[in-house]
């Protein structure tokens, strides 16, 4: 048997009691045991196929196709990220290849009386019984392989604990950056964040490649909002042609608690990104916007959860999308309102631009309403540019491409307003604007 | 040739082969400056035909009104001046300065120097007023060759302008439109179109939802823009925006066709006695023939 016939999940599991057999005493600790139960999970589970109802419209058939090397040290040196035109700002910036965190190319600015910051691996070694409460507490029962993959695998990503009152000024950037110039890279990165009571911070995860070969990140981010904290959470993903990106963000709110995210993906192959919050506090408030912008035959999706559990909280969604050539876009936006949960708001909304008669958006608005005094509203659009907005423009002098650029600048500008880290904002506004001039 | 020109001369049936089209830019400088002509245009929308055969001609500085019943063809005559692609042009001729006005698309017909104000002016999220006209400004002088204006000159005329018409420099920086009252609409119209000076300006039904403050706002902005080269087409159904607005020339438009013209004292005949008198007209003209 060739190396090449050896299905992708045969592999993964093989690397893990290969892994297992050569460490020591750490087999037996709780941390590798939560591993060892996920892995039982993933070969359980499998790959998802398009039967499982969650995975209806994105096949992961042509990820797990190939082979991909998820052992590599680091590669990059600063010359190497010139090209990628990192926006330059005064912030805890984390830099992490391959899914491995890189010291050398990482910096930070912020107290460590305001923030504990560090790498999974080093924050495992230096305070292992902190980092195992946080680990795996908010997924685990998950029924999705790939976060039990990236369980079973988690050996590296951000650790970050806030300390009770504590605001911290400025902003954590990761950014996870995929070499793929050489061979296909996979990488799992693992990241934990506890926010602490009356604490703030304002969190991104930048996801970018480097070379032509296929990437494939699977990445699994929890979330702790501690009572009355405000986290601010931004996901943004401009990737090759080539990067396959499955992603889970779980959050949980306490009390009085706020919560944004933004999802920004402009570009990359195939992305799942889901993005899942129990609020389980009474007055919390959750935000959630996403924008996509796909071309070629790129595929993005976005499920999204919001499962209120506790009364007198408020949920509002919007994600909008530009679709362009052949690509395809998938929406999939759930909320509960558990029984508990009364005098509950929760307001969903999805908007799409399909440019093109070859494009596909897939929408599907999911409400499960076990509450009675709730105010919930959703809805979904599906359309072209507005003709009449378009034919207003030109009456101006406005040439025809130029005013469906600025229209669909101002479309994107929604999402992307909401997004106060200021560089990150002035980042996503000018590859927007590049991405709409090539049309 | 001559009998273009609105004044007294109308046809219920043109014929289409007695006017001479397309006829060299030259020959127009030498007629008496003709700045907008045209003859016999027809116009259909998804298969109906709206303009039956329309013939007029505006020297620069004349103010033209056109009035008419309810779905005469008054909008959709200021619709496909503009551009509007949803019609179809099916017979006949719009010459501008001696330029075939239909082979242009819209973006440059307004380049030219034709600017329609909205019956319904249409919100714009995300795009400021104050970019779109930056935009628009900046397009224009590029189909003119000319360089764009830097953002001081730009923003130091805006502010002009805006108090030519009595706009709030707030409302510059909101969304296009957007929660705009109908007459901060029609207001932004007027601001845009001391903007951008046009040649021609078309007002499509600019009174329609004003109250007579707004009105009259409205209508000294426009008086302010007139100027012997410069010319405006005003649609209205009442002759109200007249009194503030005075026309050189009035044009009843009835069943796709210009029906009767005269000077302003026609629309004060029409304030009085209404349209049914010209529909009887005719009605009767047509068992005649």
């Amino acid at each position: 048997m060739t190396f090449e016939t050896i299905d992708l999940k045969t592999k993964l599991i093989t690397d893990f009691h290969a892994r297992e057999s050569v460490m020591n005493g750490e087999a037996k600790s709780a941390f590798h045991q939560k591993k060892r139960a996920a892995l039982a999970q993933f070969d359980t589970l499998g790959f998802p196929t398009i039967q499982n109802e969650e995975w209806k419209y994105s096949n992961v058939r042509d990820l797990i196709s190939a082979s991909y090397n998820f052992n590599t040290s680091d590669t990059l040196s600063a010359e190497d990220l010139v090209d990628l035109k990192m926006p330059e700002q005064a912030a805890n910036i984390l830099y992490f290849v391959n899914g491995h965190y890189n010291a050398a190319l990482s910096t930070m600015v912020s107290s460590t009386d305001q923030i504990i910051i560090d790498s999974l691996q080093n924050a495992y070694k230096n305070n292992p019984e902190l980092v195992n409460s946080y680990f795996d507490e908010l997924v685990k029962d998950d029924t999705d392989a790939f976060t039990s993959l990236n369980t079973a695998f988690a050996h590296d990503g951000v650790f970050i604990h806030i300390p009770d009152n504590k605001t911290v000024e400025h902003p954590v950037i990761l950014r996870f950056v995929s070499d793929a110039r050489q061979e296909n890279i996979g990488s799992q990165p693992r990241n934990i964040i506890a926010v602490g009571k009356n604490a703030h911070v304002k969190i991104a995860e930048a996801f970018r490649t480097i070379g032509e070969q296929r990437s494939f990140t699977n990445v699994v981010t929890e979330i702790n909002v501690g009572e009355e904290a405000g986290v601010e959470y931004y996901k943004v993903q401009n990737e090759s042609e080539n990067a396959y990106h499955i992603g889970t963000t779980q959050v949980r709110m306490l009390e009085k608690s706020h919560f944004y995210a933004a999802t920004v993906t402009l570009n990359g192959k195939f992305t799942r990104n889901n993005l899942n919050i129990v609020i389980d506090g009474e007055h919390c408030e959750a935000y959630m916007y996403g924008l996509y912008f796909p071309d070629g035959s790129q595929h993005v999706d976005n499920h999204t959860v919001a499962d209120h559990r506790k009364p007198n909280s408020e949920s509002n969604e919007l994600y909008k999308g530009i679709l362009r050539d052949r690509s395809k876009g998938v929406f999939n936006g759930k909320i509960f309102v558990r029984p508990d949960a009364q005098k509950t708001n929760a307001f969903q909304s999805c908007k799409n631009i399909v440019l093109s008669t070859d494009a596909t958006m897939y929408t599907k608005p999911q409400l499960e309403i076990f509450a009675d005094d709730v105010k919930c509203s959703h809805g979904t659009t599906t359309g072209q540019i507005d003709e009449e907005a378009l034919f207003y423009m030109r009456s101006r002098g406005i040439s025809k491409p130029e005013a469906m650029s600025l229209l669909m600048f101002a479309f994107c500008a929604d999402v992307v307003s909401q997004i106060k880290i200021d560089s990150i904002r002035e980042y996503l506004e000018n590859v927007i604007a590049e991405k709409l001039s090539r049309s | 040739m001559f009998a273009l020109h609105g004044v007294g001369n109308f046809h219920i049936r043109p014929k289409l082969t007695t006017f001479a089209v397309n006829l060299p830019r030259t020959t127009y400088t030498s007629i008496n400056l003709v700045m907008l002509s045209i003859n016999g245009l027809r116009a259909s929308i998804e298969g109906k035909e709206i303009l039956k055969g329309i013939n007029l001609g505006i020297k620069p500085g004349e103010v033209h009104a056109i009035m008419g019943p309810n779905g005469s063809g008054k909008s959709t005559l200021a619709s496909v001046l503009a551009g509007r692609e949803e019609y179809e042009v099916t017979g006949g001729s719009v010459t501008f300065n001696g330029i075939d006005l239909l082979e242009l698309a819209a973006e440059e017909r307004a380049a030219e120097g034709i600017f329609l104000a909205f019956q319904y002016p249409v919100e714009i999220p995300g795009v400021t007023t104050i970019n779109f006209l930056k935009t628009a400004v900046n397009e224009i002088r590029k189909y003119n060759g000319e360089e764009p204006l830097d953002a001081a000159r730009f923003l130091k005329m805006v502010r002009e302008k805006a108090k030519l018409v009595s706009m709030n420099d707030s409302l510059l920086k909101r969304a296009l439109n957007e929660g705009f009252s109908g007459g901060e609409k029609k207001r932004n119209e007027i601001f845009q179109m001391a903007v951008l000076e046009p040649k021609l300006a078309i007002l499509d039904e600019t009174d329609s939802g004003l109250d007579i403050d707004a009105l009259r706002i409205v209508a000294e902005g426009v008086n302010s823009l007139r100027s012997p080269d410069r010319s405006a087409i005003v649609v209205t159904h009442y002759q109200r925006l007249l009194d503030y607005i005075v026309p050189d020339f009035v044009h009843v438009l009835y069943k796709g066709r210009i029906v009767k013209s005269g000077g302003k004292e026609l629309a004060f005949e029409l304030e009085e006695k209404g349209y049914d008198w010209i529909k009887a007209e005719v009605e009767a003209a047509e068992v005649n023939q």
